[in-house]
């Protein structure tokens, strides 16, 4: 592919590419995202392209794998155009039925579709499905019809127009004013206006400067910078491109996490395409601007997702956070001045520039502009990744998309922000979400991740959970984070082993206070957030695993107890089979007794008891029953007393 | 390891001092941990002194200091897992191999870790053998995956 030198000789080669293109010819687009490869995607894939070449139809079928359309409770999730059908957790057997039904004879293979669990009635396409319908899909919308590895894909469904825009019909000011008006905020985390960010930079006096993209994605249940790096590499290093002829830099970094090869892949395979084409590198699209990129692996910090961290690391040192006296827009990465934004932020900005401002901001609320895409998974039944406008309730992301709790359990709480957001309870399920409504609630929208939690979940193991989290990850530069948030872990363990005193609690929130104040980065000053929230809002659990020794979500291993009811007792020996510490007691016709000494609390008994019987029970707070005597354990059935 | 790699990793960045993280990821990634004599060899080519790249070696999770087990098994424990039972199948997979996370056993055999999460939130408690993913995990079932490994 020859370097394309102009805009006039990018829309031939976009028309040359469309026209190549028979939007009436099948194809099957198929999930090769991680969450569905980890489904068995690959093999599906492998087994389109047997049973395509099998039958003959190679050249009258494409088959694709694409980034990640969401759906990933679902995987693997194939659509097949031009129809636009839509196939849910296809398996290879699927494959050959799919291909002479549906390719051959146009016919949809109905149990493959969508069933709504109600009602029963059967979705055929991707916006029929209530999971999909009820979002906004700007950014995410694109993963499902483009292969990553393909620049073609992009280039077909508009790609790269934005940065010919830019660079030919708009002044480096234009492009500003436009991020500017449309008011987008950091998808990251801390939702600083994207556009002032890069103001500051661009007004430094400094001649080298830099961008970078953010995708050390490191909260933990959060994956859509992920996806969208896996599934739309274009998209990302279009918006950086842009960012980077807007403030001056010619250089400039995607750092992202080792733990995502597959996302290092598409993107260093993207930028040797950009560079190929002639979107990166000298004399961009003949506009005499240039920009290179690179590509730096984390090796696994999870303080690194902080700007100056992440900007050390860059330099090739231990990512430790510096104080931001100085913005880094101003001083970043080795003393220049440096836009760094998140991965989802930049895939907005082509959007920006081709839809403009306005188009943006219909989308959101007063402070929150434009859409957000949260990873929605936990006690969820739609587990996946939803695209919404800002504005929308917890309420219609967890029941009209996320389709409720599972199990006909109770929800409890969302958490959200990740390690350094809060938990939000039911009654406040009514909250817009956007920046400034979630901090007020004492979370933060953080990068996205959205952690559905039912009545089984222990709000003081959460709370222990993150504490354990942030201390593994604290670099351990300042004290009131390292040492004050061991302290923190220290009464929660005790409280969760229901050694609690009277006077934790205060002591806990004291020492939450300092952290907060006294951190030097945004790690421990919202370390204490998710201990600060469920206290806030689920006083009475803490107080219950303190005062009662008592936990009432049946969660924490030291509160808890399993005892098989023995009237509900069958003697199935399906438990005691199953038992991995074999303390369960019993034989065949012999009620099963627990011996609490060996059991080791892993719950195995309660998950693999008949729920007809429904004979093994958690208790808390309460003493074992005593087992009942050797000699009351005979089973007689009916059946045999003949 | 043999120098000659080292230095074929180190001339493929350059030899920059800033390389260095890129560098240790890649002999990590080959050798699976950094031995004491390749670290010193990194020490003099990109001249940085060996105090700074133990303090990189110490400070990112990637890098091993000690050989790991043939097969290494990652326990999701992110919060998507965690909230679905996590716990319960790492404390199996401990009893059941006898090593805590960052541990590997005396014959070589298993490394266990704790990952913060694998990006498969739909599947969790999720496990991850050699890059496999085992998904709806529970403590029944983790015997049956791990015997088959060898």
């Amino acid at each position: 592919m020859p370097r394309i030198n102009s805009p006039e000789e990018l829309e031939k080669v976009r028309q040359e590419i469309l026209s190549r293109r028979d939007p009436s010819k099948p194809c099957i687009s198929i999930c090769a995202g991680a969450g569905c490869l980890a489904s068995g995607a690959g093999e599906v894939i492998a087994a389109f392209k047997a049973e395509i070449e099998k039958q003959g139809l190679t050249t009258e079928v494409n088959t694709k794998g694409t980034g990640c359309p969401g759906f990933c409770e679902r995987g693997p999730v194939l659509v097949i155009y031009p129809e636009e059908i839509c196939y849910l957790q296809v398996k290879p057997e699927d494959v050959p039925e799919i291909v002479s039904q549906t390719i051959k004879e146009k016919k949809v293979v109905d149990r493959l579709l969508y069933a709504d669990p109600t009602t029963g009635e059967k979705a055929t396409h991707e916006s029929d499905i209530p999971f999909y319908k009820n979002q906004e899909r700007n950014i995410l919308g694109s993963n499902i019809k483009i292969d990553p590895k393909s620049i073609e894909d992009y280039l077909a469904i508009d790609g790269y127009s934005a940065l010919s825009k830019v660079l030919f019909l708009m002044t480096s000011e234009q492009v500003l004013e436009e991020v500017k008006k449309s008011n987008l905020r950091g998808r990251g985390g801390g939702g600083f206006p994207a556009g002032r960010k890069w103001e500051g930079s661009r007004n430094a006096p400094d001649p080298i400067k830099y961008v970078i993209v953010n995708a050390d994605e490191g909260d933990p249940g959060a994956f859509m910078d992920r996806a969208l790096l896996e599934g739309n590499p274009h998209s990302i290093l279009e918006g950086l491109i842009i960012g980077a002829y807007t403030i001056g830099s010619h250089e400039g970094y995607v750092y992202v996490r080792q733990e995502y090869p597959l996302a290092v892949e598409n993107v260093n395979i993207a930028i040797r395409q950009a560079e190929e084409y002639g979107f990166l590198g000298r004399n961009i699209l003949g506009s005499g601007f240039d920009f290179t990129v690179k590509v730096h692996q984390g090796a696994g910090a999870f303080v690194c997702g902080e700007s100056t961290a992440l900007m050390t690391a860059l330099e090739g040192r231990a990512g430790e956070p510096r104080p931001k006296y100085v913005r880094s827009n101003i001083v970043g990465l080795w003393g220049k001045p440096t836009v760094l934004n998140n991965v989802e932020t930049w895939a907005n900005v082509p959007l920006i520039i081709n839809k403009g401002a306005d188009w943006f901001t219909q989308f959101g609320t007063e402070g929150s502009k434009g859409t957000k895409i949260f990873s929605l998974v936990g006690k969820i039944t739609n587990t996946g990744l939803v695209e919404v406008s800002m504005g929308i309730t917890l309420k219609d992301i967890i029941y009209k998309i996320g389709g409720g709790i599972p199990g006909g359990k109770r929800f409890k709480a969302v958490q959200t922000g990740g390690p350094s957001g809060g938990c939000i309870p039911e009654k406040l399920l009514d909250l817009k979400v956007g920046y400034d409504e979630l901090t007020k609630a004492g979370s933060m929208m953080g990068s996205g991740g959205m952690i559905v939690m039912d009545e089984d979940t222990c709000m003081v193991d959460v709370a222990r959970y993150f504490l354990n989290f942030l201390i593994d990850e604290s670099c351990g530069k300042c004290t009131p984070c390292r040492e004050g948030m061991r302290q923190m872990l220290k009464i929660l363990n005790n409280i969760a082993e229901g050694k609690g005193r009277e006077g934790d609690i205060e002591l806990l929130e004291e020492l939450a206070e300092v952290a907060v104040d006294a951190s030097l980065c945004a790690l421990g000053k919202s370390a204490p957030n998710p201990l600060l929230s469920t206290l806030r809002y689920f006083r009475d659990e803490y107080e219950a695993h303190i005062k009662e020794k008592r936990c009432p979500a049946l969660s924490c291993k030291e509160l808890i107890a399993y005892h098989i009811d023995p009237d509900k007792c069958q003697a199935c020996m399906i438990c005691l089979k199953q038992c991995p510490a074999e303390a369960v007691i019993g034989g065949k016709n012999r009620i099963h007794v627990i011996d609490q000494e060996k059991c080791t609390k892993c719950g195995t008994c309660f998950e693999v008891c008949p729920p007809r019987f429904g004979a093994v029970q958690k208790i808390s707070g309460e003493p074992v029953p005593a087992p009942i005597p050797e000699d009351a354990r005979t089973i007689v059935r009916k059946s045999k007393e003949k | 390891m043999e120098n000659e790699r080292i230095d074929q990793i180190i001339d493929k960045h350059q030899g920059e001092a800033s390389s260095l993280i890129q560098v240790l990821l890649e002999i990590q990634c080959e050798n699976r941990w950094l031995p004491k004599e390749a670290l010193e060899r990194v020490s003099e080519k990109l001249q940085v002194p060996l105090t700074r790249i133990q303090h990189i070696a110490t400070f990112y999770k990637a890098f091993s200091l000690v050989p790991k087990g043939r097969h290494e098994i990652h326990i999701c424990v992110g919060t998507a897992c965690h909230v679905r039972g996590a716990t319960r199948v790492l404390d199996n997979v401990q009893d059941l191999l006898g090593i805590k996370p960052g541990e590997t056993d005396l014959d070589l055999k298993f490394s266990l870790e704790t990952v913060n999460c694998v990006g498969c939130c739909a599947l969790g408690p999720v496990m991850d053998v050699d890059g496999k993913i085992y998904g709806n995990m529970a403590p029944s079932k983790t015997a049956d995956v791990i015997k088959n490994y060898e």
